[in-house]
């Protein structure tokens, strides 16, 4: 059994007067034990909420939250508040994309990550204390006993997201939840924070969501990604598959969009036209479909099916054809 | 830290520098001029040929202005002419500070114990019917003209059902030992409870007509502070650790909330000491804001220039002490200085 | 040349280590809208206010009040002035006449009809509240305009002035204004309310103009070589105004409380021929034991109009609020 299976997820925001916005379409995936999913799209294609929703961390009002998650058996969308709390924070921990505001302000470091020590391993004070100057070390945070009584602005953006990462390990989950964890960083410190990242997860065995828009993220770090559009996923392969034969146009628009140091002189990039506004609904067709470079008739008439193909699972009508010269130029 | 506070007491300097010059034009501008404004109508010919000559009303604007702003240095503005006539207007002032200062805190405790509650309740309810009435009901607050609203408690709960007293600061033939001038306060200095429970019951009333418009201004604050904060990342973080919902409203959404509400105290200094001019006249409490009213209808330009000045000295001076204590309870200001 | 290049310098920093709301604001300060979007916020908020409840019922209860005082005139059964219940009046036993037919509401204190100067109490509540605003609106406009259009010593002679009359609790202000007045009058009242007023308005003006004036369409046209009066009215000033437009609202609610609070101290007219709804709760509480509904109408009435002006005003604030929307 997997860790988590989530079924069928759906997420729709609902406001007074206002159409019902659907964010999360009906998405399914598995981790399984100490794996690392990626989830990869623009923003707005619903990896955040989907998050959000596997975490329970939506508001309740204005939501509508369907489908199953799954965690270790457990289903985790109709635990009652305490039950859900008793596994937040132990088993399942998140890291956010903004440090800066996901620390509390006007609270000490030591006392932010203290405090989930004492809430689920049951720790005095003194011991939780301890126990965070060292998981402080253990993410690199130079002279931690010091850093314990520091307020999240004294720190480096870098130092903040070490801070955010050792308060979610701290009790050791099983499935860690990382949603854009670098974007806010300068660059030479990303590759940093992924390192960290990686090694805590490989030592203690923890599975991974990843959730980025950055490929290069993805291809550091997943076993295997999803790629979300429009709410729904549209191609999931393992990591080399997708990199190296990207099958939806989608996925293909990505990968063409980054910028190649091995690209001729004068070689033009070639972005994804339009953007996620021009979406038709997915009853309609592929929400894609006006983006698409490959759309053909059906794309705007017949909703594609996300199916098995050679490996991969992908909804699409009329995929990227597999490149003869396949695995040339990996990045 | 050091520095900052060094700033504002310079700051406050400067307030009441530039307060003693309108306060000098003031004097000047009143009918009849600086004589007859300070001696009332009791004034003979001879002792305002004598006031003339102690203002130096012939030498030089500036003279003129130097020598008043001496006097008040000293704590000399005149003697009163209305309110309590042959009294020295500052004598009068330091008689009766004690009772407003007793009342507006008493008022603003009853504000922050109520309205912090109710706006947190409010917040996490929100459209509730039980947020759409407590935000109409403090907008209705604080349209209601506050000397009507005392009338009405008074009237009320003191004439018709005699719960409480109708005004004053004590029953009449209590001998209370007087210590501080705050009289709950002397009570419990001298053990003598049954004056401190008389003093409690003479202060109800008018501290709870007193802390109307606090009440409402906190109660929105808070309201629209922890709505603010309740849509903070740190708050999702806290969530996401499972952490007991006590820690996350007390640690985690209050502790940010708080800090709004903080400086809004200290602008409600302002509201209460206005406030307390219309409390004060309708429960006939002995107090500032009183001899303010009574000063104004006879005409007691002396009271009424001690009062000016010193309302706005305590005003600027709770507001020096609320940002003091701001910076020392956000480690945002607190450790300004460290940051590497 | 030089000289005026380093003034332009520290202008800018002046304004850029001011910026706006760094300490309390007075009341509506703070969180006025960054106006960049001008039009677009304006068109935006009233699209949200036009289903807000709150500002529909505040609207409703001016239109009612307003057109009261229009209608007054025509619709009052009888002069306010005239004494026409007097000998119902028996001073010793502190009798007044009671409602009777004709008479809706009784009589006051000289045997006036109460229900005419109600009604007519309006014209002079409403006025009193205009006038006071928009002087108090017209003397922070220029203050302001002056200290957050020029910066430099203007501004900080300006804004300290403000400051002190900031820290004067605004109802020993307007007493204290109230006493230059040797002939106390409904005037006295108006005045002495609007100058309570100028400070907030102009400190608030200041400090949205300032913003406004760091925004990037100003810096651009400064960059333009745009002529600085150009800058001021063409795009601070406009850009400036929706703040003080909600601040004046809930201004017009405020005059019309310390009106009546000035009435109660004894400050105004002297002579109540022309009724006002303040004066007329004072002299009632003497008769509130057998008279309960001479204090319950004025004050009725007052609350009303004041709770009409902040449910506007609030509900534009809150649609203008960037932040507020949900």
């Amino acid at each position: 059994m997997a860790l988590l299976e989530v079924r069928d997820l759906s997420v729709v925001f609902r406001r007074k007067g206002e159409e019902p916005t659907i964010a999360v379409d009906g998405i399914s995936f598995d981790v399984e034990p100490g794996q690392t999913v990626g989830l990869v799209g623009e923003s707005g294609c619903g990896k955040s909420v989907t998050s959000l929703a596997i975490m329970g961390l939506l508001p309740s009002r204005g939501v509508d939250v369907s489908g199953s998650v799954s965690f270790e058996g457990t289903e985790l969308l109709h635990l009652s508040q305490r039950r859900l709390d008793e596994r937040r924070g132990r088993d399942l921990g998140m890291v956010f994309q903004d440090p800066l505001s996901s620390l509390n302000p006007v609270v000490p470091i030591g006392v932010q990550i203290a405090e989930v020590l004492q809430r689920h391993r049951e720790l005095s004070r003194k011991q939780a204390r301890s126990e965070a100057a060292e998981l402080l070390n253990r993410v690199g945070i130079p002279d931690p006993a010091r850093r314990l009584d520091e307020y999240p602005h004294q720190l480096s953006g870098g130092m903040r997201q070490r801070a955010l990462i050792a308060i979610a390990l701290a009790c050791r989950p099983r499935l860690l939840i990382a949603d854009e964890p670098t974007t806010a960083l300068d660059v030479t410190i990303q590759a940093q924070i992924l390192n960290l990242l990686t090694e805590l997860v490989a030592d203690t065995d923890t599975a991974l969501i990843m959730i980025t828009h950055d490929l290069g993220v993805v291809a550091g770090l997943c076993d295997e990604v999803n790629v979300m559009y429009g709410g729904r996923i549209v191609e999931r392969a393992e990591r080399h598959a997708l990199f190296t034969a990207p099958r939806h146009p989608y996925t293909n628009g990505l990968l063409e969009s980054i910028p190649r140091l091995d690209a001729p002189r004068g070689e033009r990039l070639v972005p994804i036209r339009g953007s996620v506004v021009d979406n038709i609904p997915w009853a309609d067709g592929c929400a894609f479909a006006p983006r698409c470079p490959n759309a053909i008739e059906p794309c705007w008439s017949v909703t594609p099916a996300l199916v098995a193909d050679d490996g991969r699972m992908l909804r699409c009508h009329n995929p990227v054809e597999v490149p003869v010269t396949a695995g040339e130029g990996v990045r | 830290m050091l520095r900052y506070t060094i700033r504002r007491v310079l700051q406050l300097a400067l307030v009441v520098l530039v307060l003693s010059v309108l306060l000098f034009a003031w004097l000047r501008a009143l009918p009849g001029g600086p004589v007859s404004a300070l001696l009332g109508d009791r004034g003979t010919a001879e002792s305002r040929a004598q006031l003339r000559e102690a203002l130096g009303l012939d030498d030089p604007i500036f003279v003129q202005y130097f020598a008043f702003l001496g006097r008040a240095l000293t704590g000399d503005f005149g003697t009163s002419t209305g309110v309590s006539p042959g009294k020295p207007a500052m004598e009068l002032f330091l008689e009766r500070f004690p009772a407003t200062i007793e009342l507006s805190i008493a008022a603003i405790v009853i504000a922050l114990i109520g309205a912090i509650p109710l706006g947190y309740l409010a917040a996490r309810r929100r459209g509730g019917w039980f947020d759409n009435a407590s935000v109409v009901g403090s907008m209705i607050g604080i349209s209601i003209p506050i000397f009507f609203l005392a009338f009405l408690l008074k009237y009320l709960l003191a004439i018709k059902l005699g719960w409480l007293p109708t005004g004053g600061r004590q029953s009449a033939g209590l001998d209370a030992t007087r210590v501080t001038g705050f009289f709950v306060l002397d009570g419990l200095l001298t053990r003598e409870w049954d004056a401190s429970l008389d003093a409690l019951r003479h202060l109800l009333l008018p501290a709870l007509a007193l802390s109307s418009i606090p009440f409402a201004v906190i109660f929105r604050i808070t309201r629209a502070s922890v709505l603010d904060v309740m849509d903070e990342d740190y708050v999702r973080t806290a969530r996401s650790k499972g952490l007991a919902k006590r820690i996350v409203r007390d640690r985690h959404i209050l502790r940010n909330a708080m800090l709004p509400v903080v400086t809004t105290v200290g602008l409600q200094t302002g509201a209460l000491l206005s406030g307390a001019v219309l409390t004060e006249t309708v429960f006939s409490w002995q107090g500032v804001g009183q001899a303010l009213a009574v000063g104004f209808e006879r005409k007691d330009f002396p009271v009424l220039q001690v009062v000016i000045i010193a309302a706005a000295m305590a005003y600027v001076l709770v507001n020096l002490i609320v940002d003091l204590s701001y910076a020392a309870i956000d480690p945002r200001i607190r450790t300004a200085g460290k940051v590497g | 040349m030089t000289s005026s290049r380093a003034a332009k310098i520290d202008r800018l920093a002046a304004t850029a280590a001011h910026k706006p709301t760094a300490e309390g604001e007075p009341q509506a300060g703070g969180n006025g809208p960054k106006s960049d979007a001008g039009v677009s916020l304006a068109a935006s908020a009233w699209r949200r206010l036009r289903r807000n409840p709150m500002f529909l019922s505040g609207a409703v209860i001016i239109g009612l009040f307003l057109l009261l005082a229009l209608l007054a005139p025509f619709i009052a059964p009888h002069d306010p002035g005239l004494r026409l219940l007097q000998d119902q009046v028996v001073q010793a036993r502190n009798q007044l006449p009671p409602p009777q037919p004709g008479h809706p509401m009784g009589g006051d204190q000289y045997g006036r009809d109460f229900f005419s100067r109600m009604l007519l109490g309006s014209q002079q509540t409403l006025m009193v509240a205009v006038l006071a605003t928009v002087i108090g609106l017209g003397g922070g406009l220029v203050l302001g305009t002056l200290a957050g259009a020029f910066g430099g010593w203007v501004d900080t002679v300006v804004m300290r002035i403000v400051d002190v009359l900031l820290s004067i609790p605004s109802l020993l202000l307007a007493v204290s204004i109230g006493a230059m007045f040797a002939q106390q009058s409904q005037f006295t009242v108006i005045i002495a309310v609007a100058i309570v007023q100028i400070p907030i308005f102009a400190r608030l003006l200041r400090g949205t103009m300032l913003g406004v004036r760091e925004s990037d369409h100003v810096l651009a046209a400064r960059a333009l070589g745009v002529k600085r009066r150009a800058i001021v009215f063409r795009h601070i000033l406009p850009n400036s105004l929706g703040p003080v437009i909600v601040q004046s609202t809930l201004v017009l609610a405020i005059a019309i409380l310390d009106a009546a609070a000035l009435s109660f101290l004894g400050l105004g007219a002297a002579d109540d021929s022309t009724p006002e709804w303040g004066q007329m709760l004072g002299n009632a509480q003497d008769f509130f034991d057998s008279q309960p509904h001479l204090a319950f109408w004025p004050a009725a009435c007052i609350i009303a109009v004041a709770l009409g002006f902040t449910l506007v005003g609030e509900s534009m604030r809150e649609a203008l609020d960037p932040r507020q929307r949900r």
